[in-house]
């Protein structure tokens, strides 16, 4: 197997807090990989830890073998790992096409040209048309993003992530908060994924993690508890205490 | 019919697409010569502090730095200015603005390792705090400064040896345009480009500019860089300019009346500052003649109206000429979109 992103022993303390406790994480190749657990279960830390918007206490994150732990957030964006927000995190004033330009134009290394005007050369703003068209978003791609209905948000957040041509994808509960209605658009853009990208998925909908997920790794309180595919995970009866546990207790 | 990855750049083009708006403006600044020809002063005070309110729209309006010191770098300009003239070691005036603004853009660099750190209040301090000590050293340094009696008896040479600065302030205020003008089109260049565009991301969300790859870091100290070159450029015009430099180009007043330029005309599209310096400079010289001993007393009367309109409605005003400008941006006409394959 090969590995695309791995964390070895990795913590993460606030204050006496232990959030994130020697986590080992093997994220293959092509994976579609969920990460599940209870609320508070520190899923987003992990996330966090990985992209580099924290730093760990301890421990290590490989991404195809070369160590990012140091790295700050753009320069691992730069390695090839790229993320959605659970919460959207988008550029309100801008257009969507602005903000794929912005991934496509850092990825070709000219986000700092500040000579030429934008959308002069064809291959970039070939590129950004098809970033648009894969996620349904052409039709929208000149109004201002704090205008779009959330649907269309929560897409562009998916398109952003792409753009910038990961190996490494992290989808942070794309579908939350999404209205029925526009659910399947997104259900529709995770399964579309490109197959050569490795995908790490959290998400609190067993639906969608098990219809997507070849792999799933449950978290709780920081901790890894079991790894495995689908459904030896749904039979593990210590994920069944986890979850019913919360059940009962919600 | 129209590809998707035409209509890409047709969109992407449109904000930096000259608007006849812009063209007018332009073209009354310079008319403005011909029409008031007794007022060269007042208006060339008018084009130095648009040119130094640009320079804040930069780091304000394009990537959210706010800044209560920004004078540091047209203080460093004008004695740049001031001294290279004094001494004889640029003559030149357009080659003695290059080197004096380049001299307040190293003082930029350096001090940009402090400002891009923390957030809003702190740099506020910073930013402040910067100015108030070179000012300090300005006036602790009296033997090259001139002290509190400034630098006495400064004379300039003929601009590119051929235009002589005259007592009316005719030339002065021609030269003052030009630069302007040659600064904007610069500026105007900048901000539509891909590092302008990252710079309005940073703005928006610092947090997904540097997920989507952008260096947040790097992309600020680039920019708070270049707003340093265009206040040393408007500091060694006020000393070309006036042929005077003394510490009141570090003063905290001058700092905060360019924030108050910028209320006034609003951030994020380059005019701000242009038209608040007008409008800015227009209510001092009325109220001023009205009131001679009470016009800061009216100043801040309007700014305070300014401010109680609220936020949201002073917004919408600000925005008038901005989206006026790119209303045509929305909507161009275009053919059908093709698409490149099909999303689902």
């Amino acid at each position: 197997m090969t590995v695309a992103l791995e964390t070895i022993g990795l913590e993460k303390h606030f204050g006496a807090l232990r959030v994130t406790r020697e986590l080992s994480l093997r994220i293959a190749e092509g994976a579609r990989h969920a990460l599940i657990g209870p609320n508070g279960a520190g899923k987003t830390t992990v996330i966090n830890l990985l992209t580099g918007v924290l730093s760990p206490n301890a421990g290590r994150i490989l991404l195809q073998g070369g160590d990012i732990t140091g790295l700050a957030v753009h320069q691992r964006v730069r390695r090839g790992l790229s993320r959605t927000f659970q919460i959207n995190q988008l550029f309100a004033d801008l257009t969507p096409l602005e903000t794929i330009a912005l991934a496509v134009n850092e990825r070709l290394g000219r986000g700092q040209d500040g000579w030429r005007r934008m959308g002069t050369r064809e291959d970039v703003n070939a590129e950004i048309a098809e970033n648009l068209a894969r996620l349904g978003l052409l039709d929208v791609m000149n109004e201002t993003t704090s205008t779009l209905p959330y649907g269309k948000q929560r897409l562009l957040e998916i398109a952003v992530a792409i753009a910038a041509k990961p190996r490494v994808l992290l989808l942070d509960e794309p579908a939350a908060g999404v209205p029925e209605s526009e659910r399947q658009d997104i259900l529709k853009a995770v399964a579309a994924l490109p197959r050569d990208v490795s995908v790490l998925l959290i998400e609190h909908d067993m639906d969608l993690v098990f219809s997507f997920a070849d792999r799933i790794s449950v978290l709780v309180q920081g901790a890894l508890l079991v790894e495995g595919p689908p459904d030896e995970v749904a039979r593990d009866p210590r994920v069944k205490a986890v979850y019913l546990g919360e059940a009962s207790d919600g | 019919m129209t590809t998707p990855a035409e209509t890409v750049g047709v969109y992407a083009r449109q904000p930096a697409r000259w608007h006849w708006a812009e063209v007018a403006f332009w073209i009354a600044a310079l008319a403005s010569a011909f029409l008031f020809p007794s007022r060269y002063l007042i208006m060339t005070d008018i084009l130095r502090l648009g040119l130094f309110a640009l320079s804040l729209d930069l780091i304000l309006g394009y990537a959210g730095i706010v800044s209560l010191g920004h004078a540091a770098f047209f203080g460093v300009g004008a004695y740049g200015a001031g001294l290279l003239a004094l001494h004889g070691l640029v003559t030149e005036p357009v080659l003695a603005l290059l080197v004096a603004a380049l001299a307040a853009t190293l003082l930029g660099f350096v001090t940009s390792f402090l400002v891009i750190r923390g957030v809003d209040l702190t740099r506020l301090m910073v930013t402040l705090g910067i100015a108030l000590l070179l000012e300090a050293l300005a006036e602790r340094f009296s033997d090259i400064t001139g002290g509190t009696d400034g630098l006495q008896g400064i004379e300039m040479a003929p601009i590119l040896g051929l235009f002589e600065f005259d007592m009316f302030g005719k030339v002065g205020f021609f030269y003052s345009l030009a630069v302007l003008f040659v600064l904007f089109l610069l500026a105007r260049r900048i901000v539509h480009s891909p590092f302008g565009l990252s710079l309005r991301a940073i703005r928006n969300n610092p947090l997904r500019a540097a997920a989507v790859g952008i260096p947040v870091d790097r992309r600020l100290i680039a920019v708070y860089t270049l707003a340093a070159f265009y206040a040393g450029a408007a500091g060694a015009l006020f000393t070309q300019t006036t042929q005077l430099a003394s510490l009141d180009v570090f003063s905290f007043e001058r700092s905060a009346d360019l924030m108050l330029v910028l209320v006034l005309g609003g951030t994020g599209y380059l005019y701000g500052g242009l038209i608040g310096a007008v409008v800015f400079r227009l209510l001092q010289e009325g109220f001023s003649t009205l009131t001679p001993q009470y016009w800061q007393f009216w100043i801040g009367a309007v700014l305070i109206a300014v401010v109680l309109t609220g936020r949201e409605r002073l917004h919408r005003w600000v925005r008038l000429v901005p989206d006026f400008l790119s209303r045509s941006r929305a909507k161009p006409k275009l053919g059908a979109i093709a698409p490149t394959s099909d999303p689902s």
